[in-house]
């Protein structure tokens, strides 16, 4: 409806990624033809990212009900109960697109988008974890993606002051043009202060909080180039770049003026910025709303009422305030140098009512932006190359010559080598919670002026769910799970990030949905909810899509924090014992991807009541006082684990194992299979760890001894591995070092 | 000869460096500033002679390392032997 916008036709809707169908709803919905104003929003509303069209229908099958959470998905992030007048706030996201293009601000504003999630709540955020995924790191592209990345998320992090105390870095040549990178984040709220994203109260005034508006992430898809035409390269939309400092502020202000009962409800301006806030929250109270853009503040000249509802700027959010309190805003936000600008009120008829210096550009339902939005059930397809995938027997392939030789490739293995180089650059202690760096199988933090304490872990292997989406992601749970119980935690909650390609695509569709469906049944049997989450879909590159990589974000409890356990071994003379089935297999181990480059086979299948007895049987190990330390069997088998829990830790200490055969040695050593964890017992314990396993009816049995300055391995009395404490540090400490120090 | 390359943000894209240095000089006084950008210069000295070659080579360096051409722009100056310097 101003001169500039250009006409709006089926052709600009199908420009900004709507389809002909969807057009014609939004015209059935409005009555009429919509303003330029208006298609933007339709497009930002209704894009898989703000609707999860395509994704809704599975996601349902979620269980996120439990008697302890407090907000399940729909909000900012999700929040469980911790006791003691405390809850925890946590939330999991992708920024892989942006990273892509810019790997450093890309990865830096993912950060400060999470920690925004996080303090909307009212909460203060305490950690933070990252998980990435990279094609092959010989690629000097991978490597540059690598750097940016990481200086990325240590800059936005330090910066602002929140410690980063766990996650992963996994490689796989499909990650090549598609890099992931999910950040996740948990802080800590009063359970009775914490903050919705709501619009309540009709006549209450609205904020605009933060940094000032420009041209920034403004979606490529919803430019459409007639735009571009007339005002040439200064209109078009640029890279975000983050401000860290500038978040801070934006931290203290809010939770200030949250503690003085100003605040109605506040919502973080992150993905389509201003369209997103002002629909999404009216939306969920049952009111509208109406803004007037020119007191939107701006840091660009000519900005249309397009350019503003839609731009992504970073540090910003969106306050309802209670009428009469404006002042008490505006005097909190001058004091931490924001800016702070009444720019419209709510509303009781339930429109969103959008002016440009008193002109109407735009006059739509909120519930036609949001509960209307289109919804799909589109065909899932089993792929066809499973079968042949599965028809591989990798033991097939002739048994390695040289174990250790082996062993010490797969040490070196990126995947699996020492991370010290990426966390080293992140602040992990700042706040002064951190009982347990990142370096084992969880991040641990105190929560202050209690006895309790947290951990968080993030997990998923990629691989198994790309050979068996069900299983794969079922199993991602049981790892996160897994990890806490190793830490001496019981979890509380789960957020997930569920990365895949292209959803119009059967075949991924299906991958997703059985991702789901295992995700659900692994959370039900384990009584884990899930609390928040995030969906990143067409994740590919020339038609080429990323292995299904569901990530899953946990957090857990420990009613008291001296139960934390780390995975290293401690002292010469403990016995170390197994706990856990032995149901093994090559099939997309770590293994086969290093020595033989190749993807295939079936991963040892999963008993989720026998994942719940092993993990409630370490847990109650751990609470008792049995184990020196605790370490998960995941990529690399018993072997890279053993070897692990002999370096890992502040001073290295070797290890004697006898291993009963499993059928090949390779299988013994190498195969992967859940529900397996390493503990070491103090020779004190060990009588009541052996009644304990034996109350708890748990596969369990003892395999060797802590000391002596090697590794040694034996299965059916033949010495396998014997291996020096420096050479497998060598090899495990420069495997991923090499590419990047 | 030598050589200077400037390395600017492109227009439009947040400065939070310069936003900072513009409110410190707000707060010695200096409120006549309204706008202000950071960037950076860098001072070469090149084994060459050809200037047009020279250019050609650091526009490459700007491209490949010494700028990011996603959020910057840049612009290369020969100080060639006894002359001005030229913008390229």
């Amino acid at each position: 409806m101003t001169a500039a916008d250009p006409k709006v036709t089926l052709d600009l809707a199908l420009a900004h990624g709507l389809t002909a169908e969807e057009y014609d709803r939004i015209i059935q919905l409005l009555g009429r033809e919509p303003t330029y104003t208006e298609l933007g929003l339709f497009s930002a509303l209704w894009s898989e990212h703000c609707a999860y069209k395509h994704s809704k229908v599975f996601l349902r099958l979620l269980p996120t009900k439990a008697p302890h959470v407090l907000q399940g998905p729909g909000e900012n992030a999700g929040i469980v109960d911790l006791g003691d007048g405390w809850a925890l706030v946590l939330k999991m996201e992708s920024h892989n697109h942006p990273s892509f293009i810019e790997p450093f601000q890309g990865a830096a504003t993912g950060v400060g988008g999470i920690l925004r999630d996080i303090f909307t709540m009212g909460a203060r955020p305490i950690a933070t974890l990252d998980s990435l995924r990279f094609g092959d790191p010989e690629d000097p592209k991978t490597r540059y993606l690598i750097g940016g990345v990481v200086s990325g998320i240590s800059w936005y992090g330090n910066c602002f002051g929140v410690p980063n105390v766990g996650g992963e870095v996994a490689f796989a040549p499909e990650y090549q043009g598609n890099p992931l990178v999910n950040v996740m984040c948990v802080g800590l709220v009063r359970r009775d202060r914490i903050f919705r994203a709501r619009a309540e109260g009709v006549g209450n005034p609205v904020f605009y909080v933060g940094a000032k508006t420009g041209r920034d992430g403004i979606h490529g898809a919803t430019m459409a180039s007639a735009v571009f035409e007339e005002g040439a390269e200064e209109r078009r939309p640029t890279v975000q770049v983050g401000d860290p400092f500038t978040e801070k502020m934006l931290l203290e202000a809010c939770l200030e003026a949250m503690a003085g009962g100003a605040v109605v409800g506040i919502q973080d301006m992150g993905a389509a910025g201003l369209a997103c806030c002002s629909s999404e929250m009216p939306s969920r109270a049952g009111t509208g709303m109406e803004v007037e853009l020119s007191r939107v503040p701006r840091r660009e000249t000519g900005m249309t009422p397009y350019e503003i509802m839609l731009s992504e700027s970073q540090e910003r959010m969106l306050l309802v305030v209670a009428q009469g309190r404006e002042e008490e805003v505006r005097t909190i936000f001058a004091k931490w140098e924001l800016d702070a600008v009444e720019i419209g009120r709510v509303t009781g008829d339930g429109l969103l009512r959008v002016r440009m210096d008193g002109q109407l550009v735009a006059e739509v339902a909120v519930r036609a932006l949001t509960e209307e939005a289109p919804v799909y059930e589109k065909p899932t397809a089993r792929p066809g190359w499973l079968a042949a995938l599965h028809a591989f027997d990798p033991l097939s392939l002739p048994e390695p010559a040289d174990y250790e030789a082996a062993l010490l490739r797969l040490l070196a293995a990126p995947t699996i080598a020492s991370k010290q180089w990426v966390y080293r650059q992140y602040d992990q202690q700042v706040g002064i919670n951190t009982l347990v760096l990142p370096g084992s199988d969880a991040g641990v933090l105190r929560i202050k002026g209690t006895s309790k304490a947290i951990a968080v872990t993030t997990d998923s292997n990629a691989r198994h769910v790309f050979l068996d989406p069900y299983q794969g992601a079922a199993l991602a749970v049981a790892e996160a799970a897994r990890n806490l119980a190793c830490s001496g935690a019981r979890p509380l909650a789960v957020t997930d990030c569920l990365n895949f390609g292209s959803p119009e695509r059967p075949e991924i569709l299906w991958q997703f949905a059985e991702a789901i469906r295992g995700i659900s049944e692994a959370c039900r049997a384990l009584e884990i909810p899930v609390v928040s989450g995030n969906v990143s879909f067409y994740n590919e590159t020339e038609g080429e899509a990323i292995l299904p990589t569901p990530v899953i974000g946990m957090a857990g409890l420990l009613e008291d924090a001296g139960w934390r356990t780390t995975q290293w071994f401690k002292s010469a003379g403990d016995r170390i014992a197994l706990i856990g089935p032995d149901a093994v297999s090559l099939g997309g181990s770590e293994y086969l991807a290093i020595l033989d480059r190749r993807l295939a086979g079936r991963p040892a299948p999963l008993d989720l009541r026998v994942e719940r007895d092993v993990q409630a049987a370490c847990r109650a190990a751990i609470e008792a006082g049995l184990v020196s330390s605790a370490h998960d069997a995941a990529e690399g088998g018993l072997a890279v684990a053993l070897a692990e829990a002999c370096i890992s830790g502040p001073e290295a200490v070797g290890a004697e194992v006898e291993l009963p055969s499993l059928g090949r040695h390779d299988l013994t050593l190498f195969g992967e299979g859940p529900s397996r964890i390493v503990v070491s017992v103090p020779p004190r314990a060990q009588r009541h760890f052996e009644s304990l396993m034996g109350e708890c009816q748990v596969p369990w049995r003892f395999i060797g001894t802590v000391g002596d300055e090697r590794l040694t391995l034996k299965v059916g009395g033949s010495v396998l591995v014997s291996l020096s404490l420096d050479q497998i540090a060598h090899a495990w400490r420069t495997g991923f070092d090499r590419y990047v120090g | 000869m030598r050589a200077r390359v400037f390395v600017r943000l492109k227009r439009g894209i947040l400065d939070p460096q310069g936003t900072a240095v513009k409110r410190a000089l707000e707060g010695l006084g200096y409120r006549e500033v309204q706008d202000l950008r950071v960037g950076r210069v860098l001072e070469m000295e090149l084994d060459a002679t050809q200037p047009d070659q020279a250019r050609g080579r650091l526009e490459e360096m700007c491209r490949r390392l010494l700028a990011n051409p996603v959020t910057e722009e840049f612009t290369v100056e020969i100080v060639e032997d006894g002359g001005r310097p030229r913008l390229a």
